[in-house]
Order: structure tokens, then C-alpha cells, then sequence
């Protein structure tokens, strides 16, 4: 075998390679279409879903239908909304796995989790 | 100066008929006692000898709260400008104990300070976490009402031999916690109670109770004994809070507390409801403010006397 032949088979297995891959992102897609999103009700001075699960790349709606002006503040500082008053929403989409704990900035009785899994 | 409590009890009481309540305090010999405005404003004026010296105390405006039970939140705030001016004995100065504005929108701060100025008389103030609320995280209250206060807003007076002590503890609130003080606070009003004569009375307000009223609500300040201890060693401490928008008082040892009612609208009183939201009172009672039963606060001669308040229909 040249050495030329050499080099123009690895060229074909990449590109097969590269399309199997592909292929299987593809197939991936197919099977697991963007996740549903989620919703998070704050009422009485309270989140209305205070653990929530969810998968990644979903994204997290919090909506104030108290009549108080709220926040949802990461405790972590990965998001942090402007004051919501009543019927204003924030959302936020959780990519990465991981615990994600919350609080309103104004009333810090006021926490919740999002826990995102695959 | 009000020298016979139970005598003005009925007076108090039927202050709570009004939802643009203050509070009128008045001292003499250190040791304050308060009475609604209601009663203060029916009171004689006593002989002039002894001429004891009052502010009042007004909290919790939410200039910019629209809803119910008040649609008009400026206007009661109005009401309780015109009550305080109305005082037989016009106040040396006036303290505002928080929430000014509903969502720290300048707007509502200028309307704020439109009516207080009003009053012709100096205001001295504490944010309440409603006025926290702007990008800056409290900056835009700072700036209008709260000039050469230090760090999030606090600072001390003297006025007519008492000490006056205005602290913040709705600012950096923590996750699952209640207000909060800090370390950089509690390390100031340590410096600045320190060789102060142990028998100056001290008056110290602030926005959330300095002692836990409701814990399930917030309803208190995490590190509030950090700064009771510094108070302890004085022989007449006043607290006076806001954020619950109803009268308690208690008496602990030489610290009687108390919180003063909103001009904005009533909230439950503890586990009454299943949140601390704006008890909706029909438009009709709103000024009765028939919601809260107070407890009048009475200083006993040596004993603690404590009573409860309770919420009447």
C-alpha cells in the first residue's frame, strides 16, 4: 500500500466517521425533542413548585401572581431576576445538570430548587 | 406627655379606626410612652412646664400600591401628613421606618418627598426592602434619602439628650433567612453606642422588627441579638419597627418594642392567613382598620408588661 492510499483511506474513515456521528446527533435529536418547558407559580408568598426536576436544556418560567412584587434570585448567582410585580415573568434555561437552589431577594423565607437531570 | 396610660387607652384604640395611622411618642425622663394620633390630637395640651419634646413616627407609605385594599396609596399617605401636622404639639421631627415607595421607582420616591415636605418638618429615614428595589440595589433611596448615612443607609443623632440610632436590615438578605444586619453594621453601632453614659436613652429604629414577631413570615432580623446585647447595658432602649403593618409592642428587660402600622393597607396578623399579602378589607372599613386589635404597650415600674395583639373583624 502507498503511502498516498494510506493517507486518502484515514481521509474516507474520517469523513464516514464524521457522518456516523452525525447521524447519531441526529438520531438523538429525534428521540429527545427539547424539553417541555416548566412553570413555577409564585403566590402567598411562596413558590408554588418548591422542587422542581427537570431535564437539561429546559427552560423555567416563574410568573408572580401575588400582590406583592417578588423575586427569583439564584442563591448561586447563575440567574436573578428584576423585581417581578404581579403578572410580570422571568425564565431562565437550565442547560447543564445540576441543583439549583433560589430565594426572593425581598422575602428570603422564600426559596425553591430546580433540580436539572438527564 | 401622656402621663396617664389607661386613661388614654380608649383613645388609642380608637386611633386603630383609621388606616393613615402614625404614631406619636412622647418622652419625659427618658422613658417613652405612645398613644394614637386620634388620642393625641383629642389630648389638652398639658402645662407647659414640662416640656417634653415628640416625634412622630410614620411607616410603610408604599407610594405606588394600587391595589386592594387601596387603590390610592398616595392619598392616605396624604391623610396621615395632615394628621401629624394637625398634632396639638407639633413634633420635633418625624421618622419614616421604611418601604416609602412600592417598587423603588423615582416617581414614587418624589411623590414621597412632594407630600412630606408637607410636613415643614425634618424626616429622618430607614429603607424598608421595598426600596431596595432599583438596579443599584437600594442607591436611588440612598441618594435621595439618605445623605451622609454610612454603608447600606445607617447612621445615629442626638437630639434633646436622647440617642437616635437608624439601622438597615433589609439589605444582602440571605437565602432561608430573615433581615439582616451584618457584621460591618453590628461593628459600627458598637463604636458608636461605646462611651456613650449608660443612662442616655437610646431610640433605635429600623425597618423589620428587631425581634422575631413571625419567623414562618420573616418576620424578624437574624442577628437582631448581636445588637440587643450592645443595648442591653442602657437603662431606656425604644425600638421602633415597621414592615408588618400592624401595631405590636412588647417589653423586654429595659427594650420596649414596637412596630408601627402602614399608611398603605393592613396585613394579617400572624398565621391568621396563608401570607403576610395585604389583608383586602372592604373600602368602607379601610380606614377603621378594624383588622388589627392593638396592645397598648405599658411600662410597668418594675416588671416586664407584655400584651398581645390580636386581629378583630
Amino acid at each position: 500500500m502507498t503511502r498516498a492510499h494510506k493517507i486518502l483511506t484515514f481521509q474516507a474513515s474520517a469523513i464516514a466517521a464524521g457522518a456516523l456521528i452525525m447521524g447519531v446527533v441526529a438520531d438523538m435529536a429525534r428521540a429527545t425533542p427539547a424539553p417541555t418547558p416548566a412553570a413555577v407559580t409564585i403566590g402567598n408568598f411562596s413558590f408554588n413548585r418548591q422542587a422542581l426536576t427537570v431535564k437539561p436544556g429546559t427552560t423555567v418560567t416563574w410568573t408572580n401572581a401575588d400582590d406583592i412584587p417578588h423575586t427569583v434570585t439564584s442563591t448561586a448567582s447563575v440567574f436573578k431576576s428584576k423585581v417581578l410585580d404581579t403578572g410580570d415573568k422571568f425564565s431562565f434555561t437550565f442547560a447543564k445538570a445540576g441543583q439549583f437552589g433560589y430565594y426572593c431577594s425581598l422575602h428570603p423565607h422564600m426559596t425553591g430548587t430546580v433540580l436539572v437531570k438527564a | 406627655m401622656i402621663d396617664d396610660l389607661d386613661g388614654d387607652r380608649r383613645g388609642f384604640l380608637k386611633c386603630m379606626a383609621w388606616a393613615g395611622t402614625g404614631a406619636l411618642f412622647a418622652f419625659s425622663g427618658g422613658v417613652g410612652s405612645s398613644i394614637g394620633l386620634d388620642a393625641a390630637l383629642a389630648a389638652p395640651l398639658k402645662q407647659a412646664s414640662l416640656q417634653p419634646f415628640t416625634f412622630a413616627q410614620i411607616s410603610d407609605s408604599h407610594i405606588g400600591f394600587n391595589k386592594p385594599p387601596n387603590v390610592d396609596a398616595r392619598a392616605t399617605f396624604r391623610e396621615a401628613i395632615a394628621k401629624v401636622k394637625a398634632l396639638p404639639q407639633r413634633p420635633d421631627f418625624v421618622i419614616h421606618t421604611g418601604d416609602v415607595s412600592q417598587l423603588s421607582r423615582d416617581e414614587e420616591f418624589d411623590d414621597a418627598e412632594q407630600i412630606l415636605k408637607e410636613l415643614g418638618l425634618p424626616v429622618f429615614f430607614v429603607p424598608g426592602e421595598h426600596d431596595m428595589l432599583d438596579p443599584d440595589g437600594g442607591k436611588a433611596f440612598l441618594n435621595r434619602f439618605g445623605k451622609g448615612s454610612q454603608g447600606a443607609g445607617w447612621y445615629s443623632f442626638d437630639h434633646r439628650g436622647l440617642h437616635f440610632v437608624a439601622l438597615v436590615n433589609v439589605a444582602d438578605l440571605k437565602p432561608g433567612g430573615m433581615g439582616n444586619l451584618g457584621a460591618a453594621q453590628l461593628a459600627w453601632l458598637k463604636a458608636d453606642l461605646a462611651g456613650r453614659s449608660s443612662s442616655t436613652p437610646v431610640v433605635v429604629f429600623a425597618h423589620i422588627p428587631l425581634w422575631t414577631v413571625y419567623a414562618d413570615w420573616g418576620w424578624g432580623t437574624d442577628d437582631s441579638a448581636e445588637a440587643l446585647k450592645l443595648l442591653a447595658r442602657f437603662g431606656s432602649v425604644t425600638v421602633l419597627n415597621g414592615h408588618i403593618h400592624q401595631i405590636t409592642q412588647k417589653v423586654e428587660g429595659k427594650i420596649a418594642f414596637h412596630t408601627a402600622r402602614s399608611t398603605a393597607f393592613p396585613q394579617p396578623v400572624p398565621g391568621t392567613a396563608p401570607s403576610p399579602g395585604p389583608l383586602k378589607v372592604p373600602s368602607e372599613q379601610l380606614h377603621s382598620m378594624l383588622g388589627i386589635t392593638d396592645a397598648l404597650f405599658v411600662r410597668g415600674h418594675d416588671r416586664i408588661a407584655l400584651i398581645d395583639s390580636t386581629l378583630s373583624a
